[in-house]
């Protein structure tokens, strides 16, 4: 059984098709990259699993269970987390306390949420910066805190809309570091990233929407040379650069 | 700490230090309308749902226990734990379809909401109309009585107990997982939903718990004046007041209203007294005017103010002493 299935999903916005027919399975303890052009409608795919879209046909299964059309808590109860592709930190509140709200979902005390909050914080390196109010971080920090939070909920299925963007290099490595580890960790990751050097050799498996559909679910390596995706995304300039590998 | 004992125990001690009966009138003023910034407080302070509306639960208080006493002679203690319930209900019966407006349309809707009680209880004849209701005077100053007409601090003491309450209650909520919800709501409600928040059941929550203390104060306002009227406890002026009190001196914190009543209600009281007649409705004007410095110069209000003032006060000392250190070095 596969950690998240999507069937046939579907959804409109008056005339225009954001998703059309998307069936997509998400393996236990895969790191999924999905790209695609701008207004290909991988944010309008992401929340319609969170929740924060209702489908307009097809269904959302996550661990054998139906959760189409679910609101976002219950979404994230059952252990789906996510980050936003404009950060969305509780900007009057400190870094630990961020993290707290997201605890408290698992430890109603505030003891035990804070115990797990500084945990988190420690090993996403943001432990120096707990009592700053959230507002006051740099850009990437506050990713970073987007991501500690979301993961102060312990998900099992976690999606990063465009965690790398807007990132220098070396902030762009860290942050691969932070999904690597959590893999390893045991959760499960669906990326949204423009940045191919990011996506091609983190993901173990692209997929890739134009248009609101899905034209391709493979390997990073083949889906380097499919032609569709060149000519729908990655454009000729890649496939002269993957030559000249 | 022995900053906060003083100031308790000079609050037990204020009827007795002064005995004028207009000053300690004012004081349980200030001290009812500090009860109702911070029950305005839970809602507009931590969840930033901001209410104009909650001369509702105000009046609901007044008028259960006052309707309970004189037509089945229900003390008026009982009465009021029987106003905070009606008080609930009908908070989650406003705040169910309310909650769906986001921002300045929740405040809107809460306006139109107090106008609607405001006009049924003007035309409900069983319970006064527009006339209001007298409450029949019980002699004996006893505690039981909840009515006091030799000395008015027996409603001192009891305001200060609500007071208390409602202070340990705004406590505990901060250091609770709802108080931190309530936060994160009122910072960003999605991302609140994507941490497993059910925004508006918490935002019915926190109305709830600013529904129940509001009514319990218009319990006591009818038992302290004797007389309530649609026209004096389902007034908007009283929605409108609870929110000046705390956003005046710092929404989303606990010393924020008290702060507020305490320096709101003494100078509406004196403008009254000094231009009472000669210049009714000045002290709106001042109202107005805080209003507006306020929302310009410091939304956060004068918590905000010293908090600011607090920080710049540490920098510059901790800069003094690491000169200072500089300075040894160097000598």
């Amino acid at each position: 059984m596969a950690l998240l299935e999507l069937n046939g999903l579907t959804k409109q916005f008056g005339g225009l098709m954001a998703n059309y027919d998307v069936t997509l399975r998400v393996e236990e303890g895969e790191i999924v990259g999905l790209i695609g052009p701008n207004g290909a409608g991988k944010t309008t795919l992401f929340n319609c699993i969170t929740g924060y879209y209702r489908p307009t046909s097809g269904s959302v299964r996550f661990q054998g269970k139906e959760i189409t059309g679910w609101s976002p808590d219950r979404v994230c109860k059952t252990g789906i987390a996510r980050t936003f592709q404009i950060v969305r930190v509780l900007k009057e509140m400190t870094v630990l306390e961020n993290v707290m709200v997201g605890a408290f979902l698992r430890h109603g005390q505030t003891k035990k949420a804070r115990r797990k909050a500084l945990e988190i914080l420690e090993s996403t390196g943001l432990a120096p910066r707990q009592d700053q109010l959230a507002r006051n971080l740099t850009i990437a920090n506050k990713k970073r805190l987007e991501l500690a939070r979301a993961l102060a909920t312990e998900p099992r299925l976690l999606f990063l809309d465009e965690a790398m963007a807007g990132l220098n290099p070396s902030e762009t490595n860290d942050a691969v570091d932070m999904v690597r580890k959590l893999s390893q960790q045991n959760v499960t990751i669906v990326l949204v990233e423009h940045v191919m050097k990011v996506i091609m050799p983190l993901a173990h498996r692209v997929v890739v929407l134009d248009s609101g559909q899905l034209i391709a679910d493979d390997t990073p390596e083949r889906i380097a040379t499919n032609e569709r995706v060149i000519e729908a995304y990655l454009g000729e300039k890649y496939r002269a650069a993957s030559r000249s590998h | 700490m022995p900053a906060l004992l003083a100031a308790i125990l000079l609050l037990i001690a204020f009827p007795y230090l002064f005995t004028q009966p207009f000053l300690q009138r004012t004081m349980i003023l200030v001290v009812m309308w500090s009860v109702l910034g911070l029950a305005w407080n839970f809602l507009g302070g931590y969840a930033g749902q901001v209410s104009f509306g909650h001369a509702i639960f105000f009046g609901l208080g007044a008028y259960t226990s006052t309707y309970l006493f004189i037509e089945y002679g229900v003390s008026p203690w009982l009465g009021m734990i029987a106003g905070a319930v009606v008080a609930v209900i009908v908070s989650a019966i406003i705040g169910w379809p309310s909650f769906r407006l986001a921002g300045h349309y929740f405040a809107i809707a809460t306006i139109a909401a107090g106008e609607i009680f405001a006009i049924i209880f003007r035309n409900w004849k069983a319970v006064g109309g527009a006339v209001g209701i007298y409450l029949p005077i019980v002699r004996g100053d006893k505690l039981s009585n909840f009515q006091f007409h030799d000395s008015k601090i027996g409603y001192y003491y009891i305001i200060l107990a609500m007071l208390g309450l409602a202070a340990l209650t705004t406590y505990a909520l901060e250091r609770n997982r709802v108080g931190y919800y309530l936060k994160a709501i009122r910072e960003d409600p999605d991302a609140a939903r994507s941490l497993g928040i059910n925004v508006t059941l918490y935002k019915m929550y926190a109305m709830a718990l600013s529904a129940a203390f509001t009514a319990i104060v218009g319990a006591f306002y009818a038992q302290f004046v004797l007389y309530i009227s649609p026209n004096t406890v389902f007034a908007l002026n009283i929605s409108i007041q609870m929110a000046l009190v705390a956003i005046l001196g710092g929404t989303g914190t606990l010393a924020g209203p008290i702060i507020g009543a305490a320096i709101l209600i003494p100078m509406a009281e004196y403008t009254r007294v000094y231009l009472g007649g000669r210049a009714g409705g000045l002290h709106l004007v001042v109202y107005g005017l805080l209003i507006m410095i306020i929302s310009v110069y410091q939304p956060g209000g004068l918590m905000a103010i010293y908090n600011q003032w607090r920080r710049k006060e540490t920098a510059q000392k901790m800069q003094q002493a690491a000169d200072a250190a500089s300075a040894a070095r160097e000598g």
